[in-house]
């Protein structure tokens, strides 16, 4: 990219300050969730990032949130997230127009081991939202095809009209070497597909355990289940991953609010390996 | 630095003063306000609390009147220099709104060059912990930094100790080892208070030599030795905070928690006054037509019920879940975390509690509910 070494970002700009970027597009991904790209400053270190790290995104006066980066990593001219408006700050970010602005930190956190994965087959396993982290992920071995072994996208979500990014996730399917699975709790009439949580599609998938990577993102009891079984079915536990959600104020280690355990989800995650977070899943109210 | 040490009487430490404001410091001491000691800026001896000294017992402060010349015959103000230095209201950004875009403004951090006179040794302890959270990870808070930069601290150490305190089982106190710039132990047995004088660094020893401070005679360095050594074992309380990281993962299920939770009214006394919480929220405000938003950064306690809250509810919904965090983090995790304890026994959570929750009793009956249930699984 030309402009890129013109307009040299700021030496040290504050943790905690954001960075206004124009809307450059929405799209409705879903009847509740939105894509939204936007355009950092050519060559700012805010749209640098590795898949699995996220953003916090500001609405002026309104208030900011923890948002994962969605997009390409080897794209830094803009940076995409998927947005489920459930509340205020979310439902002001995804009625947002083109050529508005909002503000963005980061990126922050721990990200998918991508290159741990080389050599071996990576199985994504997604759950509702979840699989917007993921994407950058599934990106990156896609452009690096040939670093990786089986590709395998399992996702499952509440019904057929809350699935995400339907026609990619088609052509990932048709792929060689990538089996790309979708399940719903409930299916309705018209669904053909699978009906069931997503761990019933594990029986279906086509891969060497001890040779395969793991990398999850759902709601947490989804994520428990799925390591937990993936650990049953022969998966070393340290080839598996997942990222917690927490809430988050900072995203840079000062407000205290995303501690789990002995972690704080903002920098030691939000991607753990399995055995560094198994001993926390399961304490309730932890 | 060579070691030295000095003598001062109450005018040689209103010069003390004097020298740091006639240097651009804004000079802070325990005043009495309110009906409580708090750091606050002061301009000479005459600020101190002279004639107070505290009673301070679970669920209890009191200023009582004291018959003597002492300046520092009390122990804690209510809060730890955090209430100076981690500022527990400031704007951190500014911005304005211009056709749809916004900009946003210069907000410089609130740089002060502050001075402390009279920082108990067990605060001089929470400044290096707060230094290593805020300052020692991956990101510098530069609030923080910008005013504990520059700041000037005059220790006292303590010769008596109040039935709150602590310190020596925690490693520190009574007497402060380093990390301030003069200390002092007060001698207030005659009409007028004198003053050992301990230089800690370069500009301390400077300070008092421009004050024209005079050598402390042989025998009181001895004398205050003992003194904080009869304050430490005078202490009651005790906490055996190294066996916390090991311990704390096995307490999760102790009923002691249900305990504790209730007594616990979940208010947040705890954390506003102890002198390591750094927990901190944002919030944004508006101008009413809309063109100028700010955001400013607030103490916050993870004794709300909002702290955890993620879209479905809060990860910490029960009180005892919370207290269970606070205890866990303070004592145990922190370690971890930080290197160093998040508690340096100054007894502020015990003396503030409106229900005097005692810390060292909690961990005390924790750790006997741990002993228990590790006795009754090896009858098993
Ligand atoms: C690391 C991480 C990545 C995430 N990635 C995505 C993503 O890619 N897409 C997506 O749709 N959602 C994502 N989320 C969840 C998203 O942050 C929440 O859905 C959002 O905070 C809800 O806020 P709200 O105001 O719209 O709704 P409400 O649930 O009504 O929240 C009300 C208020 O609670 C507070 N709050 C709620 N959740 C959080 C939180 N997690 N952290 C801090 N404050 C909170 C906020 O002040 C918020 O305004 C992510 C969360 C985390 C921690
Ligand atoms: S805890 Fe120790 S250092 Fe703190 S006031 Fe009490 S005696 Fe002094
Ligand atoms: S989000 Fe603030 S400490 Fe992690």
């Amino acid at each position: 990219m030309s402009t890129a070494a013109s307009a040299a970002p700021p030496a040290t700009r504050p943790v905690m300050e954001p960075v206004p970027v124009r809307v450059t597009s929405v799209s409705k991904e879903t009847h509740d969730t939105f894509t939204l790209t936007v355009a950092p400053p050519p060559g700012d270190p805010v749209s640098a990032f590795e898949p699995g790290q996220f953003s916090m995104l500001y609405v002026y006066g309104v208030g900011e949130l923890p948002i994962s980066i969605s997009g390409d990593p080897a794209v830094r001219e803009s940076l995409t997230y998927t947005i489920r408006s459930v509340g205020q700050v979310t439902y002001q970010l995804v009625t947002r127009q083109p050529g508005d602005f909002i503000g963005v930190r980061g990126p922050f956190g721990s990200s998918w081991p991508l290159k741990e994965a080389r050599g071996k087959s990576v199985l994504i396993v997604a759950g509702g939202i979840g699989l917007a982290p993921l994407r950058p992920a599934i990106y990156s071995i896609l452009r690096h095809r040939g670093d990786y072994n089986r590709l395998v996208i399992l996702y499952g979500s509440r019904s057929p009209r809350d699935l995400l990014y339907r026609k990619e996730f088609a052509a990932w399917g048709l792929l060689p070497d990538t089996q790309a699975l979708s399940t719903v709790d409930y299916g309705g009439v018209t669904w053909r597909g699978h009906v069931g949580v997503v761990t019933t599609l594990f029986r279906l998938v086509r891969m060497q355990p001890k040779e395969t990577v793991a990398m999850i993102c759902g709601p947490e009891i989804m994520m428990r289940y799925a390591a937990r079984e993936l650990e049953a079915r022969g998966l070393p536990p340290e080839q598996i991953h997942l990222s917690m959600e927490r809430n988050m104020k900072c995203g840079a280690g000062f407000c205290g609010h995303c501690q789990m355990g002995p972690y704080f989800v903002c920098k030691h995650g939000p991607v753990f390996s399995y055995p560094e977070i198994k001993p926390y899943l399961d304490l309730y109210e932890l | 630095m060579r070691k030295k040490s000095y003598r001062l009487d109450e005018k040689g430490l209103d010069a003390l003063i004097a020298h740091l404001r006639e240097q651009g410091y804004q000079v802070y001491g325990p005043k009495v306000e309110d009906a409580a000691l708090h750091w606050r800026p002061i301009t000479g001896c005459a600020d101190l609390p002279r004639g107070w000294t505290q009673e301070l017992a679970p669920g209890r402060a009191r200023l009582e009147p004291d018959n003597s010349a002492a300046l520092f015959h009390h122990w804690t103000c209510a809060e730890g220099l955090k209430a100076v230095l981690h500022l527990p209201l400031v704007r951190i950004m500014a911005a304005r709104r211009d056709n749809g875009w916004f900009r946003i403004l210069d907000n410089p951090p609130p740089a002060a060059r502050c001075a402390f006179v009279g920082v108990r040794p067990c605060d001089l302890a929470a400044l290096a912990v707060l230094d290593r959270v805020l300052l020692g990870d991956r990101y510098a808070d530069d609030i923080y930094r910008a005013r504990r930069q520059g700041a000037f601290l005059i220790a006292i150490h303590c010769q008596r100790s109040a039935p709150t305190c602590f310190c020596a089982s925690m490693g520190s106190g009574p007497r402060a080892r380093s990390g301030f710039d003069i200390a002092l132990s007060e001698f207030a047995e005659g009409d007028a208070p004198e003053y050992f004088a301990e230089a800690g660094s370069p500009a301390g020893m400077d300070l008092l030599e421009a004050c024209g401070a005079a050598p402390a005679p042989p025998d009181w360095s001895r004398a205050v030795e003992e003194g904080c050594a009869r304050a430490a074992a005078a202490q009651t309380r005790r906490l055996d905070a190294h066996a916390a990281p090991q311990l704390i993962d096995a307490l999760f299920d102790s009923p002691h928690w249900d305990h504790v939770a209730k007594r616990c009214l979940a208010c947040g006394n705890c954390t506003s006054v102890c002198p390591t919480c750094f927990c901190v929220n944002y919030e944004d405000r508006t101008s009413i037509d809309g063109r100028e938003a700010e955001r400013w950064r607030l103490w916050d306690s993870c004794f709300t019920q909002s702290f955890t809250y993620i879209h479905g509810g809060s990860v910490r919904s029960s009180v005892k879940a919370r207290y269970r965090h606070w205890l866990s983090h303070k004592l145990g995790r922190w370690q971890a975390q930080f290197g160093t304890p998040g508690c340096t026994g100054c007894g502020r959570c015990i003396v503030w509690c409106p229900v005097g929750i005692d810390i060292t009793e909690e961990f005390r009956q924790l750790q006997l509910s741990a002993a228990a249930a590790a006795s009754f699984a090896t009858k098993d």
